[in-house]
């Protein structure tokens, strides 16, 4: 079996805030990590195959030093490795990074399961899987919790929803996005480690891919941004006073005002 | 490509070196330069007070059918026998850009044994035309049956604004929709305007909620959204008068690849916090699992869910399922309380749209403070037990 993970690289949260004091955007050094979901997926995949053996070939598009992505997931035991990289992908809405994904996934020609995160932290779109799996016209089931295979081409996967739990079986190839409860990702093992480091990473961009450089980036994006700003700051922050009771008497107040149920 | 210097306009005032995220501009001789490392994430653009630094623009594609599409549409999501609320709130939003446009409002309602009432309602809601598609296929929700009875109908009828739910079914088959149509998507918008053009304005946090980005979509239509649940305000006008319509579709739409083998609903009103109206929220200021049963009677007096920091998870207990935060849920109910949490901007990003916050912390210093609408300075295990006490008190228990 050959399962492909896509991962993203992206700006560690604690380093996009705004300042409470001028309330303007402040950066705080440049680290990046690979997203939080996507490690989650590097576990899934890593998982089936201690199970039943498979072939991981980690995907990510950025830009070159999103190899070092690459290489963490390597340290964690993915086999395989490849960067998606070319000027011309730079402003790539979900649509055009999809398209890109789903021509890399398409390239490597004998994938079985694609498994993404369910969303990268710093866009939040959840876009991404789904579309990419529409593009490759195979099924897919998102916000999964837990992956069983019942057979060699069928897998039973279990999804968190708003309303509970739902267990679909799915045909491969398919697309899976998965969650947090799936695990924790292991840690880098030593031999890993230092084969991730020596790897060569194959690059490959518009040419390599077959694609058209007006249908990538931001020229082939359909969604445009024309603004980005800071959030409305929050109404007036009231620090309660007094003794517990006044605090908690104040506190029921307020509450009641904002004619919480129950209250 | 790169952003867009206007050097006539810039000051080398270089507030916008500090605001990029990737490091991105540089401090040349007369003005300030773009190095590679742009990815094109925008946010330097609005920093710059002078105007100097913008976007080059999305590729034109075939526009030439745009004036074919008309009037908006919503998703309506049907659950468990009724209409989710996130679809009343979406047809008052859809109501206001449709008067904004002058074009008619439509909401589309697919499932099985659909009732009558429940689409008066959505034209009570606001809604022109109610399309119900009613098939034993539709009675559960897949992925690709849902999207392709949307697709059949968008592209029979060709609305230019589609809006669904950010919902866990919204969120997991409108994207199959946009990618089958060839059009653009924005997440989990929060705000939705009409431009000067004519233009669906999609207003979304980004990084967390630490950033507002506002995004078209000129040359593809329809222009699609999802919209936060919770957010818009559903408002009913009683007297609106609308039709329903029922549409069949091709038999092929209703093929499913997947097979839905077991549905369970979650029993623990406590543990669906994405529908809740209040939140609960205990950390590892909590000190041992045991005392989660204060937040836990909390929660059930103003009846809402209970939720835990990242820390009170990795400590054991609590489910994962109840983590709020980066790796865990997105909420935004009416009152977030939060107990014995620092406040971690991993956690901030994952409640901070919610419209009360309360926070009770004995650090005045911790971050939560920063985004708490009230703040109580206080030693958790004695302001809680008290407040409770409070709440039965008032109600005579």
């Amino acid at each position: 079996m050959h399962i492909a993970v896509c991962i993203k690289q992206v700006p560690d949260a604690k380093n996009v805030r705004i300042d409470p004091d001028t309330h303007t955007l402040v950066r705080q050094g440049v680290e990046s990590i690979v997203n939080p979901f996507d490690l989650f997926a590097v576990e899934a995949a890593l998982k089936i195959k201690d199970a039943l053996g498979a072939r991981i070939t980690v995907l990510t598009m950025g830009p070159p030093q999103a190899d070092e992505a690459l290489r963490e997931a390597l340290s964690r035991g993915v086999d395989d490795a490849i960067l998606l990289s070319d000027r011309a992908f730079a402003g790539s809405d979900t649509w055009a990074t999809s398209t890109t994904l789903a021509s890399a996934v398409r390239k490597l020609g004998d994938v079985d399961l694609v498994l993404c995160g369910k969303q990268a932290i710093d866009g939040d779109t959840a876009q991404v899987g789904p579309e990419m799996a529409t593009l490759l016209d195979i099924p897919y089931a998102t916000f999964v919790k837990k992956i069983e295979m019942i057979d060699e081409r069928h897998l039973k996967v279990t999804r968190q929803t708003d309303e509970g739990m739902e267990i679909w079986k799915l045909p491969m190839p398919s697309l899976v996005t998965v969650i947090k409860e799936l695990g924790e990702p292991r840690l880098p093992s030593l031999r890993h480690k230092m084969r991730a480091k020596k790897a060569e990473i194959p690059v490959w961009g518009v040419n390599d891919l077959g694609l058209d450089p007006s249908a990538v980036g931001l020229a082939g994006s359909y969604t445009q941004v024309v603004r980005v700003f800071s959030p409305p700051r929050r109404g007036d922050r009231i620090v309660l006073q007094g003794t517990i009771e006044e605090q908690v008497d104040q506190l029921y107040h307020y509450l009641k005002e904002a004619k919480v149920p129950g209250i | 490509m790169k952003a867009l210097v206007d050097r006539k306009k810039c000051t080398l005032c270089e507030v916008c070196v500090d605001v990029c995220p990737f490091s991105a501009i540089i401090v040349g001789e007369t003005t300030i330069e773009i190095t590679d490392e742009c990815t094109l994430c925008g946010m330097c653009v609005d920093t710059c007070e002078f105007g100097a630094l913008s976007l080059p623009e999305v590729g034109a594609g075939p526009a030439a059918d745009l004036g074919a599409y008309k009037g908006v549409w919503v998703f309506a999501e049907w659950r468990e026998g009724t209409v989710h609320r996130v679809s009343h709130e979406l047809l008052s939003t859809g109501r206001v850009l449709a008067d904004k446009r002058g074009v008619p409002l439509a909401a589309v309602l697919l499932g099985h044994n659909l009732s009558e009432d429940s689409a008066k309602e959505l034209v009570a809601f606001g809604a022109d035309t109610v399309y119900v598609v009613d098939y034993p296929e539709l009675a559960h929700f897949a992925d690709d049956t849902y999207a392709d009875v949307l697709v059949e109908l968008v592209r029979a009828k060709k609305p230019e604004i589609l809006l669904a739910g950010a919902t866990s079914i919204g969120r997991s088959f409108i994207p199959r929709v946009a990618a089958s149509l060839h059009t653009g998507l924005t997440a989990d918008c929060t705000e939705l305007d009409i431009s000067a053009d004519g233009l669906l304005l999609q207003t979304r946090p980004a990084f967390g909620g630490n950033v507002m980005a506002t995004i078209i979509c000129p040359n593809k239509r329809p222009q699609m959204a999802t919209v936060r649940p919770k957010v818009m305000k559903p408002s009913k006008q009683p007297t609106h008068q609308g039709e329903v319509v029922p549409v069949s579709v091709p038999e092929a739409c209703l093929k499913s690849r997947v097979e839905v083998l077991e549905v369970i609903p979650e029993k623990d009103q406590t543990a669906k916090l994405t529908e809740a109206d209040a939140i609960v929220s205990g950390g590892r200021g909590l000190k041992k699992p045991e005392n989660f049963a204060l937040i836990e009677e909390l929660a059930q007096l103003i009846k809402g869910a209970v939720g835990a920091s990242r820390g009170a998870v990795e400590e054991g207990w609590i489910a994962p399922s109840h983590q709020v935060g980066q790796t865990g849920r997105t909420v935004s109910p009416s009152l977030y309380m939060a107990v014995g949490i620092a406040g971690a901007i991993q956690h901030l990003v994952g409640m901070q749209s919610s419209k009360v916050i309360v926070a009770v912390n004995k650090d005045p210093m911790a971050p939560i403070f920063d985004v708490a609408t009230y703040g109580v300075v206080a030693d958790l295990f004695e302001f809680i037990p008290a407040f409770i006490k409070k709440i039965k008190q008032e109600r005579g228990d």
